[in-house]
C-alpha cells in the first residue's frame, strides 16, 4: 500500500484514500453526516462544494472572509438542532447566537448583525418558543450583536423536533488580521482557552441520565471579546477554531490537514474537568472528541505566545488558558498526542458522531 | 477518579517498565486477549515503552469485532421491520453487515436506538407495549450477566414484547482455539480482567497446564497492563506457566457467584462463529430452552439468514499473530476503518484499525522537537 | 470488551423490585443495578459495567498493589535507563525524568 499511496503528504486528499469510492453505498444521509467528522467533510466536498462552486466556499472554514465594497467581511451560518432544547447552562437560543458569533470570531471579526430563522413543529408549546426567543435575545445582547432579520416556518407534527433554528451573521474583519490554517508554520504554539468537553457532557448528562454532584453547565459563550483581547496583543495570530462538534480532536485535525503541518499536543497539559473525565470514563468517550461551545484553540507565532496567553488569562472567558502543544514539520496533516506515560498516540479525525461504547 | 488515576501514575509506570526491561533477556510474544486492554495500550502508547523483545499481539477480545457478519445481517433485517424498536450499545451501530450498517437502517426509517444499559431497552419495552423491542445482546462474560438480567426480568415481570438477539461469546474457548493452531506464536496471555471479575479464574489452570502458557489476569489501566506484562514475562523467563492474578482488587478466584448462577439459568453453551476466525466449539451462549420465547432469532424467523465472510479478509491470521495487519493484501486499500472487511478493522480497538493509525505515523520521522515547547 | 469503571455507592433503594444504587464516578452519579452484588454497602466501591455492579472493589488489595509497585524498578543504574532506551527504540522523544515524575 505504501508503495502506491503516500499517506503522509498533505497533497493527498484524505477523503480520496480513506474512501476509494466517495460516499460508498451511502445512498442515504446518516446521523454521522452531521457529526462534524469525516462523513460531514465528505458530504461537503463531494456533494455541496462541486454543486455550488465559487472561491469563497473553497475556504471551507467555519466562516468565509469576503471582500465587499472595499471592506473585509466575515460571513457565516449555522443551524441548531440540539436535543434537549434546554440543558444545564443554556438552551438552543443561546447556542443559536453564540455558535454563529463564534464562527465569525474565528475569522477575527466582531459580529454585527444576525439573521434568525425558526422552523417550528406544529403543536410545540408557545411557552417553549417564547423561552427560546428570550434566551436568544438575551444572548444577542450579551454578545453585542443585533438580530436584524428573520423568518418563521411551521412544519407538520412529526416532521420536526420541536424547534430548529438557523442563524447567519456578518461582521467586519479588522485590518491586518488574516486567520487561516494555511498560515500555520512549524513552531507555532497551540493554546486552548480553557477546560474542554464541558458542553458535550452537559448535553449527555440529560440524554444519558447522568447526574453531577457539582452542577456541570455548558460552557456556551460568545467569544468575540476574548478574540479582540488576543488580537490587541498582535494581529498576527495564525488561525483560530472553536472546537464544537468533534471537539478538540476535529479542530486540530482540520488545521493540520489544511495547513500541511503536523500537530503535537501533550495530553497532561490539556485541561479536562473531573466531571468531564468521569462522564467520559463511564460512557467510554474521549474528552478530546467531546463538543465545546465557549472555547477556542489558537495557533500563535512562538514569539507572541506568552503575551497572547497572558491576555487570554486576563479575560473572563480565558482564565484557564493553557499552552497544549505546537505545530511541527514532521507527520504533516496528522495530530499526535504525547501520553501521560511518555508514549505517543495518533489523534484521528472522528468519523461520525461519538457514541457511548461498552468495550 | 479514585482507583483510576493512581493506576496511571507515570512514576510507578516507570518503575514497572524498569523492572520489565531488567527482566527480559529474549523475545516473547504475549497476547492481550481483551479489546479494552488493546484500547488502553494504544491510548497510552504503552507498546512503545516496552522492551523491543516484548511483542503484544492484539487478541480477539472485542465483542464488536468478533460478532459474525451473519448476526449483523440478522440485526439489520430485524431492525428494518415495521413496528420494531431495535436497541443496541453504541459500538454496534457502525459495524457493517452485508452492504449497510444500523446507522443506514435508521436513515431508511428503522427505529434504532442507542442505549447505555440493557435495562434501558427493557424500560423502552415497558413504555411501548404495542411495539416489539429487541436488544442486541453482544459481549463476553462481562456483558452476558447484564443482558441475561433483561430476559430474566422480562419473564418475571411479563414483558412479552421484549426479546434478545444473542451473540454472546466466551473467552477460554478462544484462548484454546488460538493455542491449538499449529502456527500459534503466542507464548503468554494477559487474561481479560473484567471477564474474570464475573467468572473467576477456575477455567484457566487447565489451559495453562495443557498448553504450557502463563496466563495472567490483567486489568485495564496502564499500571495494570504493565503489571500483567511484568508477571507474564517473569514467568516466561523462569520457564513457568501458571495462572496468576495481577488484578486482585477487582477479581476474586470464585468470580461473582450470583452472576454465574444467572448465566447458568438463562443461557446454555453453544458453538459460535467468530468474525474472521470461524466456528469455535462451545465458544458462545444462547438462550436456554426455558427462555427460548425471548430469542429474537426465532421470534422474527431470521435463523435461516446465512452470510459468508469476505474471502479477502485475513483477520483470523492477524488475530493469531501469524501476519501483521499490513501484510494482508486488502489492508489500507479495500479495507480501511471506513470500509472494514473484517473484525480487526471494525472497532478502533481492532488490531488492523490500530495498525492503520500507527502505520501512518511510522512512515514519518518522529516528532522530536515536540519536547521543546511544553 | 468490558469497559467497566470503579464507582462509590452513595445510596441504595429498591425500584420495581430491583435493587438499585446511586453510584458516584468522580463527581458523576449514575443509577446502577445491584442484583449481582446484593450485599454491597453504601460507601463501598464496585466495578460497574453497562449499568450493573459486577464485583466489589477490594480497597485493601488496591493499596497493596500500589505498594508493591513502589518497591519495583530500583535496578536501572545497572542496566542503563530503560525508559529512554524504550522511547528511543519507539522513535519517540523521551520525556525528561522530572516530567515523567510529575
Amino acid at each position: 500500500m505504501s508503495d502506491t499511496i503516500d499517506l503522509t503528504t498533505s497533497s493527498v486528499d484524505p477523503a480520496a484514500w480513506t474512501c476509494p469510492a466517495p460516499l460508498r453505498d451511502q445512498s442515504r444521509i446518516v446521523m454521522g453526516h452531521g457529526g462534524g467528522g469525516t462523513l460531514s467533510a465528505e458530504l461537503v466536498r463531494h456533494v455541496f462544494a462541486p454543486a455550488f462552486g465559487g472561491d469563497a466556499l473553497a475556504q471551507l472554514g467555519d466562516s468565509a472572509a469576503l471582500s465587499l465594497g472595499g471592506v473585509r467581511l466575515a460571513f457565516s451560518t449555522d443551524s441548531f438542532v440540539v436535543r434537549p432544547l434546554f440543558f444545564p447552562g443554556g438552551s438552543i437560543g443561546d447556542l443559536a447566537v453564540n455558535g454563529t458569533v463564534n464562527d465569525l470570531a474565528m475569522s477575527g471579526a466582531r459580529a454585527s448583525y444576525l439573521s434568525c430563522g425558526f422552523i417550528l413543529e406544529e403543536g410545540v408549546e408557545m411557552e417553549r418558543v417564547a423561552r427560546v426567543a428570550d434566551a436568544l435575545g438575551r444572548a444577542a445582547r450579551v454578545a453585542g450583536v443585533e438580530v436584524a432579520t428573520g423568518d418563521t416556518k411551521v412544519v407538520e407534527a412529526g416532521h420536526g423536533d420541536g424547534i430548529f433554528i438557523n442563524t447567519a451573521g456578518v461582521g467586519l474583519i479588522p485590518d491586518g488580521v488574516d486567520l487561516r490554517p494555511q498560515r500555520v508554520v512549524p513552531g507555532d504554539v497551540v493554546i486552548v482557552s480553557g477546560p474542554i468537553g464541558v458542553h458535550g457532557v452537559a448535553i449527555l448528562s440529560v440524554r444519558e441520565g447522568l447526574e453531577f454532584g457539582v452542577e456541570i453547565e455548558s460552557d456556551c459563550a460568545a467569544l468575540g471579546g476574548l478574540v479582540e483581547a488576543m488580537l490587541a496583543v498582535t494581529p498576527d495570530l495564525h488561525v483560530l477554531r472553536d472546537p464544537t462538534r468533534g471537539g478538540l480532536a476535529a479542530a486540530l485535525n482540520e488545521i493540520a490537514t489544511a495547513s500541511g503541518t503536523g500537530v503535537v499536543v501533550t495530553e497532561r497539559e490539556i485541561p479536562v474537568p473531573q466531571a468531564v473525565a468521569g462522564a467520559c470514563a463511564v460512557l467510554g468517550l474521549d474528552p478530546m472528541y467531546v463538543a465545546n461551545e465557549g472555547k477556542l484553540v489558537a495557533f500563535v507565532p512562538r514569539e507572541h505566545a506568552d503575551a497572547v496567553l497572558e491576555a487570554m488569562r486576563a479575560h473572563p472567558l480565558g482564565l484557564e488558558s493553557r499552552i497544549i502543544g505546537e505545530a511541527v514539520a514532521v507527520h504533516p496533516g496528522m495530530v499526535v498526542a504525547r501520553t501521560g506515560l511518555g508514549g505517543t498516540r495518533v489523534v484521528d479525525m472522528p468519523i461520525g458522531e461519538q457514541l457511548p461504547r461498552i468495550c | 477518579m479514585k482507583y483510576i488515576d493512581e493506576f496511571q501514575d507515570p512514576e510507578l509506570a516507570r518503575r514497572l517498565l524498569d523492572e520489565i526491561h531488567a527482566t527480559v533477556t529474549r523475545p516473547w510474544a504475549l497476547m492481550e486477549v481483551c479489546g479494552g486492554q488493546t484500547h488502553s495500550i494504544i491510548r497510552h502508547g504503552i507498546d512503545q515503552l516496552l522492551p523491543e523483545q516484548v511483542e503484544l499481539i492484539h487478541g480477539p477480545g472485542c465483542p464488536v469485532c468478533v460478532t459474525p457478519l451473519e448476526v449483523i445481517d440478522k440485526a439489520l433485517e430485524i431492525a428494518s421491520r415495521p413496528g420494531v424498536i431495535f436497541c443496541s450499545f453504541g459500538d454496534m451501530l457502525r459495524v457493517p453487515g452485508t452492504g449497510r450498517d444500523l446507522f443506514q437502517v435508521r436513515g431508511e426509517g428503522g427505529d434504532v436506538r442507542v442505549v447505555y444499559s440493557p435495562l434501558d431497552a427493557l424500560r423502552i419495552a415497558q413504555q411501548n407495549p404495542d411495539r416489539q423491542v429487541v436488544f442486541f445482546g453482544i459481549g463476553f462474560e462481562t456483558t452476558a450477566p447484564p443482558n441475561a438480567m433483561t430476559v430474566y426480568q422480562a419473564r418475571k415481570l411479563g414483558i412479552p414484547n421484549f426479546s434478545l438477539l444473542v451473540s454472546h461469546v466466551r473467552v477460554p474457548p478462544a484462548i484454546e482455539a488460538i493455542m491449538r493452531s499449529p502456527s500459534c506464536r503466542v507464548q503468554g496471555f494477559l487474561a481479560a480482567g473484567h471477564v474474570c471479575s464475573v467468572m473467576g479464574v477456575d477455567e484457566y489452570p487447565e489451559l495453562a497446564e495443557r498448553y504450557r502458557v502463563p496466563i495472567v489476569v490483567t486489568g485495564f489501566e496502564p499500571l495494570d497492563i504493565l503489571e500483567g506484562v511484568r508477571r507474564t514475562v517473569a514467568q516466561l523467563e523462569r520457564g513457568e506457566h501458571t495462572v496468576a492474578n495481577a488484578y486482585p482488587r477487582a477479581v476474586r478466584p470464585e468470580g461473582n457467584p450470583a452472576a454465574k448462577a444467572m448465566l447458568a439459568d438463562v443461557f446454555e453453551v453453544t458453538d459460535r462463529s467468530w468474525r474472521g476466525i470461524g466456528v469455535i466449539p462451545a465458544s458462545g451462549w444462547r438462550l436456554s430452552a426455558e427462555y427460548r420465547d425471548f430469542d429474537a432469532e426465532f421470534r422474527f424467523s431470521v435463523e435461516d439468514i446465512r452470510t459468508r465472510e469476505p474471502d479477502a479478509c485475513r483477520s483470523g491470521e492477524v488475530l493469531q499473530g501469524l501476519i501483521k495487519p499490513h501484510e494482508c493484501e486488502a489492508f489500507g486499500t479495500l479495507c480501511t476503518p471506513r470500509t472494514p472487511l473484517g473484525a480487526t478493522m471494525v472497532s478502533s480497538e481492532g488490531a488492523c484499525a490500530a495498525y492503520y493509525l500507527y502505520r501512518r505515523l511510522d512512515l514519518t520521522p518522529a516528532p522530536r522537537e515536540a519536547t521543546s515547547v511544553v | 470488551m468490558c469497559l467497566a469503571v470503579p464507582g462509590r455507592v452513595l445510596d441504595i433503594q429498591e425500584r420495581d423490585g430491583t435493587r438499585m444504587a446511586s453510584v458516584d464516578f468522580g463527581g458523576v452519579v449514575k443509577e446502577v443495578c445491584l442484583e449481582y452484588l446484593p450485599d454491597l454497602q453504601v460507601g463501598e466501591y464496585a466495578i460497574v459495567h453497562v449499568g450493573f455492579a459486577l464485583q466489589r472493589l477490594d480497597e485493601e488489595s488496591a493499596k497493596q498493589t500500589l505498594e508493591l509497585f513502589e518497591t519495583l524498578g530500583m535496578l536501572q543504574e545497572e542496566f542503563g535507563d530503560p525508559w529512554d532506551m524504550a522511547a528511543e527504540a519507539a522513535g519517540t522523544p523521551p520525556p525528561s525524568h522530572e516530567e515523567a515524575r510529575k
